[in-house]
């Protein structure tokens, strides 16, 4: 069982046997997830539908009460002290929230106003944001004018207003064209430059890839793996492939050490690895030199997130 | 474990609320007349057919008017009250979200609450404040009791408290996909059982329906506005109305209050 403990490193969010049951519910929403997020990391969080990940984002972002259980913030209890964790933390909801009844600025300034930002540094900061964003000349405009790709920037920028060192997003390129999300993730990846910590959830499991540096996979409310992206796509048994050809018919490759399955075809083999596949090549060479035969292609193909992903929380519909 | 401490110390939660409640002004304000026309057009036609047009053509007596403008001033504070929180929560937490950028404000969530009601009382004591200027272009006089006036204040007050307290209680217990049904079912009867086109005491001859006008809140504000504007009509006694118009605005904050953190707060 992970339990994300990450040592002497300083942790922007830190939550240990966290358990949410809601009232008439038989079963525990969150059953006892432990982790922890290092300030200035991109931590993704996948699950399924119902998985329990956004009753998690919700406690740790003062909306849901935790029935037991830790959940800091920037160091700050959020159980015991909500009001003062809401400074330290932001939050980019999947669905538009915006005020409707403001323009674009206006909700920039109010979210600033509201977080208690003095005025002429929230004017400055949201003439800032928006060019951030690319909406630099769409400040006057209302925002039930935009789409949905600029409401979605203007809500990462919104969040920024009052500096927070703890960016909660969810699932935030759902519904976004390609260039909307390359957009997204490189303004991201610049927060983390600055030292922002952002946890997100996703079910896009390349943007997982791509984006984060360690990623945690919930399921039925517990945490199921919790590593790097390609650690997590290393340690999946057999699911790593080496594919080789060779001069001639195969030869009996089945002995090898650490191969957990192999499949012939037309004189080529998929020996499914567990571990990494290139260390297999010299072995697999020998093997062939000893059976007169010679090696002439390889190629290494590597488990993806989403293999991962589907053999931690199976295949059934949610 | 170190703490990262980035943020800036956290706001004060006073200048927090005044930001929160300055929005709701900002909004508001910038359409001003759009708010008045939406809040008093009802009780403006109420007064021009029952206060001026049924006494010109003789189908009420002439001093009809007198005793309806202080009803008609109950029904305006209740009922603009109740609207600046009924519908707006309905939406704010199904359709639009938009509360939720206060709601992650550093601020107590119930201090939104309050502010919520807050500022639908004063939109309330604003159109209230208006109608009487109103009042007295349509019917042509007014019947001002100057030594009712501070109980006219107070009535006025917790009159629209109890109005937003009401509100937030449909608002926020009423299921978004029912919220058609509860303007019908619970506004129109709100509105034709608390007193204010006829006073309460002279439904002595109809006791039934005294009975049950009795249970209307909005009969007790009505009655209280009466005996600061028209005490010389017989009317509920004051020992009785403002204690049971008290009684109820503390129970329906109450219930407002656990409505709002049951929808705020999962």
């Amino acid at each position: 069982m992970p339990t994300g403990t990450i040592g002497c490193v300083s942790a922007a969010v830190e939550v240990v046997d966290l358990v949410k049951r809601y009232p008439k519910s038989p079963t525990n929403a969150v059953d006892g997830v432990s982790f922890a997020v290092r300030a200035g990391e991109i931590f993704g969080f996948l699950g399924p539908n119902g998985a329990g990940k956004s009753t998690t984002i919700g406690i740790l972002t003062t909306r849901v009460l935790a029935t037991s259980g830790i959940a800091r913030v920037a160091g700050i209890d959020v159980l015991a002290e909500p009001v003062r964790a809401r400074s330290a933390l932001a939050v980019v909801p999947q669905r538009v929230n915006l005020d409707r009844q403001l323009t674009a600025r206006q909700n920039l300034l109010f979210h600033a106003h509201y977080h208690g930002v003095g005025k002429a540094e929230r004017e400055r900061r949201a003439e800032e944001l928006l060019e951030q964003f690319g909406l630099g000349d769409r400040g006057a405009d209302k925002v039930d004018r935009y789409s949905g790709g600029q409401a979605q920037r203007l809500m990462i920028a919104r969040a920024l207003m009052h500096r927070p060192s703890v960016l909660f997003l969810d699932e935030p390129s759902t519904g976004l064209d390609p260039q909307a999300r390359l957009f997204v993730w490189d303004r991201v990846r610049d927060l983390r430059e600055s030292g922002v910590t952002i946890l997100l959830t996703t079910h896009d499991m390349d943007e997982a890839a791509e984006l984060c540096d360690r990623v945690g996979i919930i399921d039925h409310g517990r945490l199921l793996a919790l590593d790097t992206p390609g650690a997590l796509t290393r340690t999946l048994p057999g699911s790593a492939y080496l594919d080789a050809g060779f001069d001639g018919p195969a030869p009996e490759l089945g002995g090898l050490a650490g191969v957990s399955r192999a499949e012939q075809s037309d004189g080529r083999v998929r020996l499914y690895v567990d571990g990494e596949p290139a260390r297999l090549i010299g072995s697999l060479a020998s093997v062939a030199a000893a059976s007169g035969r010679q090696l002439v292609d390889v190629a290494v193909g590597q488990a993806s997130l989403e293999d991962v992903f589907i053999s931690l929380t199976g295949r059934g519909l949610r | 474990m170190t703490a990262v401490t980035r943020a800036p110390a956290p706001a004060r939660a006073t200048r927090v609320f005044a930001a929160v409640l300055w929005r709701d002004v900002f909004v508001t304000g910038r359409e001003l007349p759009v708010f008045l026309a939406q809040v008093l057009l009802q009780p403006l036609f109420l007064l021009f057919v029952f206060g001026k047009v049924l006494t010109s053509i003789g189908a009420a007596r002439a001093g009809y008017a007198d005793l309806l403008f202080p009803g008609i001033i109950a029904l305006t504070t209740m009922l603009t009250a109740l609207q600046g929180t009924a519908l707006p929560l309905v939406l704010d937490f199904s359709f639009s979200r938009e509360i939720e950028d206060r709601l992650l404000a550093p601020l107590p969530v119930m201090a939104v609450a309050v502010e919520k009601m807050l500022f639908a009382t004063l939109r309330a004591v604003v159109a209230a404040a208006v109608m009487f200027p109103l009042g007295y272009w349509i019917l042509g006089s007014l019947a001002i009791h100057p030594a009712g006036v501070p109980l006219l204040v107070l009535g006025i007050f917790v009159g629209s408290l109890l109005g937003a307290a009401i509100g937030m209680t449909l608002g926020t217990f009423v299921p978004p996909s029912r919220i058609n049904i509860m303007f019908a079912l619970i506004l129109t009867p709100l509105i034709f059982t608390g007193a204010t086109q006829y006073p309460w005491p002279s439904l002595h001859t109809l006791r039934w329906f005294q009975v049950v006008t009795a249970f209307n809140p909005l009969t007790y504000v009505s009655e209280t506005m009466r005996g600061a504007i028209v005490p010389d009509v017989p009317h509920m006694s004051v020992a009785i109305t403002v204690p049971v118009m008290l009684a109820c605005t503390a129970v329906f904050i109450w219930t407002g209050m656990r409505g709002f953190r049951r929808r705020a707060l999962d």
